[in-house]
């Protein structure tokens, strides 16, 4: 069964349609990194699949069913922009956020979660970070602990909008193993992903986005000149005529 | 027990109430919402009263947590089609509010209310006011009314602890899970409601949104946890309140008045001092820097 399959799915913020009509099925067991332009519908995307925002039309489902009764499979790193990091808290403790979808009502958080959490910790390598108040930590040290709570959910079908975004090299090296670990076990990992220039050496299929689906396949077959000038336009300078070195994405 | 220790009692249950209630409305950045129902629930006790035709606290509470609900969804009703939030919560904070006061002014003869009996509230009085079943004399009845409001929001925050704070820092992630956002936020709201009129009578709406922000406000500058905040939160609110007894006494001034300032110069000291994130400490680090 397909891990994510999206069909005629339109969203409109204020009727304005953001995606229109995307239908598409995910592979099980791959990385899968998701392009497009700046507003072209890539957080989008993944909150109408989480269920964030309400769907004009179309339907998801995740393994067969609709989202609502598939939760516990999914994990889910949001922009790191997306929440205020001056809260109260330290990093162990938003881990073990991830840990509250399979908790319950009324009940916390045991001696369980709180080792399931301090892997997760450990395997992002923010294990000594773990008591620090998380506005205390630098911007690719939250992003880091944004995964460790997407690891710590302990999902089947993981969502990542822009993990690479404030990180350096050497931890996003460190990221896209774990990842490969992860693909290693089975589990589906979408990935929104800015740098054209790795998305061959990341991910082994990816989705071309633009308001509409321009492509999705196996990497080698759909990252091409084409696909991606349909994607970007004519905003994507090319600066080699062979596709894989290097591309300049101009704002 | 004595007039004093009543009124201590009671300013310290509205500063424990509204001081743990007032954390989670700063970190989810509800100053002004808090605000606003704090006065429309005005409304609601003119329309609990004009149905009941009593006094009574249980009347008072439902009628304030049906407003300060309809306040809530209200302003989310208008943000969500697209007016700013500020704005929102200016439109419906008042009409409601001038509405109540309509009602007021209508039916005044009637109503053993008025609207500035209703903000500036008298906790002088309260000793007197008491609470008598069967012929048995209970003590006051703010303190009875504002002992069970205190007690339903310990219970609630205890039970859904969890759900609001990871609603509170990230909505998004919460919703994904499958955490009714939207209730935890009306569940709040309504806390917010009848922790507001219970406090109303003793204090006033204008110290209520004191004692909801201030204590809440410098608990955030003195912990980096959310337990610790709400805490503390709580006892600077007891503190205040008091402080703001004793310091009545000795200066002859308004009590309600001088416990809300009491918090004001609490924040004060720890906005300068606070170990963390106080000015002094900001400009002693500062100067070591240059000088290292
Ligand atoms: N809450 C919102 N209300 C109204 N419009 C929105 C909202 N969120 C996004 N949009 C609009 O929807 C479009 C798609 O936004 P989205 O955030 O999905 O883009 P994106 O592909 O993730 O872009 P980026 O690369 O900048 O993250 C944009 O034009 C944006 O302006
Ligand atoms: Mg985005």
């Amino acid at each position: 069964m397909n891990p994510i399959q999206v069909s005629n799915l339109t969203v409109a913020y204020d009727r304005k349609p953001v995606l229109q009509e995307v239908t598409f099925q995910m592979p099980e067991g791959k990385l899968i990194g998701v392009v497009g332009p700046n507003g072209a519908g890539k957080s989008t995307l993944i909150k109408a699949i989480l269920g964030l925002v309400p769907k004009a039309s179309g339907s998801v489902e995740i393994y067969g069913k609709s989202y609502r009764t598939q939760r516990k499979l999914v994990g889910y790193v949001p922009q790191r922009g997306s929440v205020d990091w001056d809260f109260p808290t330290n990093a162990l403790d938003v881990v073990l956020m991830g840990r509250y979808g399979h908790v319950g009502w009324f009940r916390r958080p045991g001696k369980k979660d709180t080792a399931i959490a301090m892997q997760a910790l450990d395997k992002v390598g923010m294990k000594e970070y773990a008591d620090r108040q998380i506005s205390q930590l630098s911007g690719g040290q939250q992003q880091r602990v944004f995964l460790a709570r997407a690891l710590a959910q302990d999902a089947t079908v993981y969502f990542m909008d822009e993990p690479f975004v404030g990180v350096d090299a050497a931890t996003e090296k460190a990221i896209i193993s774990l990842l490969n670990e992860l693909k290693a076990q089975g589990k589906t990992v979408l990935v929104v992903h800015h740098d054209l220039q790795t998305v061959k050496e990341y991910f082994d299929w990816t989705l071309l986005l633009n308001k509409q689906k321009i492509a999705l396949g196996p990497t080698e077959e759909v990252f091409t000149v084409e696909n991606l000038q349909k994607t970007y336009g004519g905003r994507l300078a090319f600066l080699d005529s062979q596709v894989s070195p290097s591309y300049v994405v101009q704002p | 027990m004595s007039y004093g220790t009543w009124i201590m009692l009671t300013g310290s249950l509205v500063g424990v109430s509204c001081g743990i209630i007032g954390c989670f409305l700063i970190l989810r950045k509800m100053a002004m919402l808090a605000d606003a129902i704090s006065h429309t629930v005005l409304l609601g006790i003119v329309l609990a009263y004009l149905v009941s035709h009593s006094l009574e606290g249980i009347y008072m509470l439902v009628g304030a947590g049906i407003i300060g609900l309809l306040t809530a969804f209200l302003v989310q009703v208008l943000h969500s089609s697209g007016v700013q939030s500020d704005a929102a919560i200016g439109v419906v904070f008042t009409s409601l509010f001038a509405f109540g006061v309509i009602l007021l002014s209508a039916f005044a003869g009637k109503v053993h209310l008025d609207v500035n009996h209703a903000l500036m509230g008298e906790i002088t009085f309260i000793p007197w006011n008491t609470l008598t079943i069967g012929g048995m004399d209970l003590g006051p009845s703010a303190v009875w009314m504002l002992g069970t409001v205190l007690i339903i929001n310990l219970i609630l925050i205890f039970l859904f602890y969890k759900e609001i704070k990871i609603s509170s820092f990230d909505p998004a992630m919460a919703t994904a899970i499958g955490i009714p956002v939207m209730f935890i936020h009306y569940l709040l709201m309504s806390m917010v409601s009848i922790t507001t009129v219970a406090s109303f009578d003793s204090v006033g709406a204008i110290l209520v949104v004191a004692m909801l922000i201030v204590p809440g406000a410098t608990a955030y500058l003195l912990t980096d946890k959310l337990l610790a905040m709400l805490i503390i939160s709580a006892v600077i609110g007891v503190i205040s309140a008091i402080g703001g007894y004793y310091a009545a006494l000795v200066w002859n001034i308004s009590i309600s008045g001088s416990m809300a300032s009491i918090a004001g110069l609490i924040f004060a000291a720890t906005f300068i001092l606070s170990p963390r994130y106080g000015l002094l400490s900001k400009l002693l680090a500062r100067k070591s820097l240059i000088t290292e």
